[in-house]
């Protein structure tokens, strides 16, 4: 069956979603510019330069304050006030698509538009707080997008241009490549994800693009165990371990050569649960005691499109990233990795008891 | 006073989160605190559809809505559109303005969040901030994190060259005016005497525990508040 307008299969219509060709104001993530500030960096290059999508990078955003938020410290009427301030600075700067580059985010200027969409008086409301506060005014989004959606779009652009494949140089196989979709990019509206939450081919389309293996395997949807309050409080860490340790082992069998995230969270869990499993219970999970490296989808397209490993931050992952590089048949200086901004060469990091690191 | 019922009817966050639960039990089969905790989703969405004020009262004051881990996974498979997670941001916010928080060895955490969070978003702008980081309270982060902190201007500047300056690199220090504008919303809003609330009722827990507090971070309420919940309860 097929819809008259477009030729799409009816019943993968729900599973499209609408992602604006250009014009986007830019809001950044809080935990990826501490943890993995070079995906947050490079993607603003991705699109400017190789993609030449005119980008808004307003230095005066905030948090959105999701996690505030989900851990139960900040009231809603606070979120959706902050979200609509963010709304005010895109409105001001003369755009009105919306690019959000985390999930947790992403999640939830859906849940605070729904909300607006189905009780007008709580938008006034909100209106009414953020001009006491403010005194500004905003116009909502046309579109939201996430920074996977963009790179998804233009995956096929992108693959024409790219420079390694994920393929490995020596057996010319695809790479094995597991793909976590964040939880809130569209569990809680599948019809603003691609692909929905059912189906969900924001990264596995863009790794299949890159010419690279998608693998399919238990646990692919399980959360990768951040959970908010369980995580940042220390007494309850063991829930957020616990459930990627469960992950690690769903995965372990399909010797998956790279992980690929679209969550800054998720990245930040599968990078580091690694080196805390390897410590406590003495397993690594990629092969001769190297770990499983661990992308987000702006590193997997700007390593696919040969910038410079240690200018797109990967030397910041506690799982080293090397074994990947080797696979792909990246060419990269291994004496640069811990230059610094002066180009100084700084001292380098302690080397974990058991996780191979370089 | 207002029946608790009726507040928890207020919160668009419960309208939208409970139409009519079947007890299929789906939300709970998919749940990861439900394979860490004791915990049951479809029990808490099956409590809340019977109208009763003791009940409610007993999940305000209990142990069992602060074990969500929010990852919402129970709002994508429910046959009815319910969404568990939702209904515990309800709970949770409910308990917090009954004070019934102060109940759960769990809910008193609030005070470690504010401390380790909030602070962060009105000092900083962000909830999360490398300054207010290190390995002591997440050693998970690892010998790669200590390299980081002990580098944080080499390291960050090669993202945008602003790291705690104004620019607009990653961990840009945000305006004087932005920082003003957010903290107007947290008091307009309301999240500011959220806020004041946790640090009275910590205090007045302490005081009654006989454990040590001040404004730092690292007092010994806060250490017993984040990494054993129950050490306060032991104490009375």
């Amino acid at each position: 069956m097929t819809t008259k307008a477009n030729n799409t299969p009816f019943l993968w219509r729900e599973y499209q979603k609408e992602i604006a060709d250009d014009h986007y104001y830019y809001v950044r993530s809080c935990v990826r510019q501490n943890f993995f500030p070079g995906a947050e960096q490079i993607l603003i290059t991705l699109l400017k330069k190789d993609l030449g999508i005119d980008l808004c990078v307003d230095s005066e955003h905030t948090t959105c304050t999701g996690i505030g938020y989900h851990v139960d410290l900040v009231k809603l009427e606070t979120a959706m006030t902050v979200n609509a301030r963010q709304f005010a600075l895109m409105t001001e700067a003369g755009y009105s698509n919306f690019l959000v580059s985390c999930v947790t985010s992403f999640g939830l200027y859906n849940e605070v538009l729904e909300i607006w969409d189905k009780h007008p008086e709580i938008e006034e409301q909100v209106r009414e707080y953020l001009f006491k506060a403010t005194g500004r005014t905003f116009n909502k989004p046309k579109n939201l997008v996430h920074a996977s959606d963009i790179i998804y779009k233009y995956r096929d652009l992108l693959a024409d241009k790219i420079r390694y494949k994920l393929v490995s140089k020596e057996t010319g196989e695809p790479l094995r490549v597991i793909d976590h979709i964040g939880c809130h990019y569209a569990k809680i509206f599948p019809e603003k994800g691609v692909g929905g939450a059912e189906y969900p081919s924001v990264l596995s389309g863009t790794v299949k693009a890159f010419g690279g293996g998608s693998i399919d395997y238990p646990e692919r949807r399980m959360c990768c165990g951040f959970g908010f309050r369980q995580y940042f409080l220390k007494s309850s860490r063991g829930y957020s371990l616990s459930t990627g340790y469960k992950k690690f082992k769903a995965m372990e069998p399909y010797k998956p050569d790279l992980i690929v995230a679209n969550c800054p969270g998720c990245n930040y869990f599968f990078d580091r649960w690694q080196y805390v499993i390897s410590e406590l219970k003495g397993e690594t999970f990629g092969e001769e005691g190297n770990g499983i490296p661990v992308l987000s989808a702006e590193e997997l397209a700007a390593l696919c499109l040969g910038y410079d490993p240690w200018e797109i931050g990967l030397q910041m992952h506690q799982t080293a990233i090397e074994p990947l590089l080797i696979k792909m048949g990246v060419q990269y200086d291994p004496n640069a990795k811990y230059k610094g901004f002066s180009g100084e060469q700084l001292k380098k990091p302690k080397i974990p008891e058991l996780l191979k690191a370089y | 006073m207002e029946k608790l019922f009726d507040r928890l009817k207020k919160d668009v966050r419960f309208q939208h989160g409970l139409t009519s639960c079947i007890n299929c039990g789906t939300c709970t089969a998919i749940c990861p605190a439900a394979s860490i905790y004791d915990y049951d989703p479809r029990e808490i969405a099956d409590q809340l559809q019977v109208d009763d004020e003791t009940i409610l009262e007993k999940l305000l004051k209990g142990d069992t809505i602060w074990y969500c881990g929010q990852c919402m996974s129970c709002k994508t498979r429910c046959p009815r559109d319910n969404a568990p997670g939702l209904l515990i941001l309800a709970l949770r916010n409910l308990s917090i303005e009954t004070g019934y928080y102060m109940h759960s060895p769990r809910g008193r955490q609030m005070y470690a969040l504010k401390k380790l969070i909030g602070e962060t978003i009105l000092a900083k702008g962000y909830c999360v901030h490398a300054d207010g980081v290190d390995t002591n309270l997440f050693p998970e982060l690892g010998p790669i994190w200590d390299w980081v902190k002990k580098n944080s201007e080499e390291v960050y500047n090669q993202f945008g060259n602003s790291y705690n300056r104004r620019g607009s690199g990653v961990l840009r220090k945000l305006s004087d005016e932005t920082m003003h504008e957010l903290n107007e919303i947290f008091a307009v809003t309301g999240t500011t005497q959220r806020f004041n609330q946790f640090e009275e009722d910590a205090a007045e827990q302490a005081e009654k525990t006989g454990i040590d507090i001040d404004e730092s971070i690292w007092n010994d309420y806060f250490r017993n508040n984040y990494e054993n919940p129950d050490y306060d309860d032991k104490s009375q």
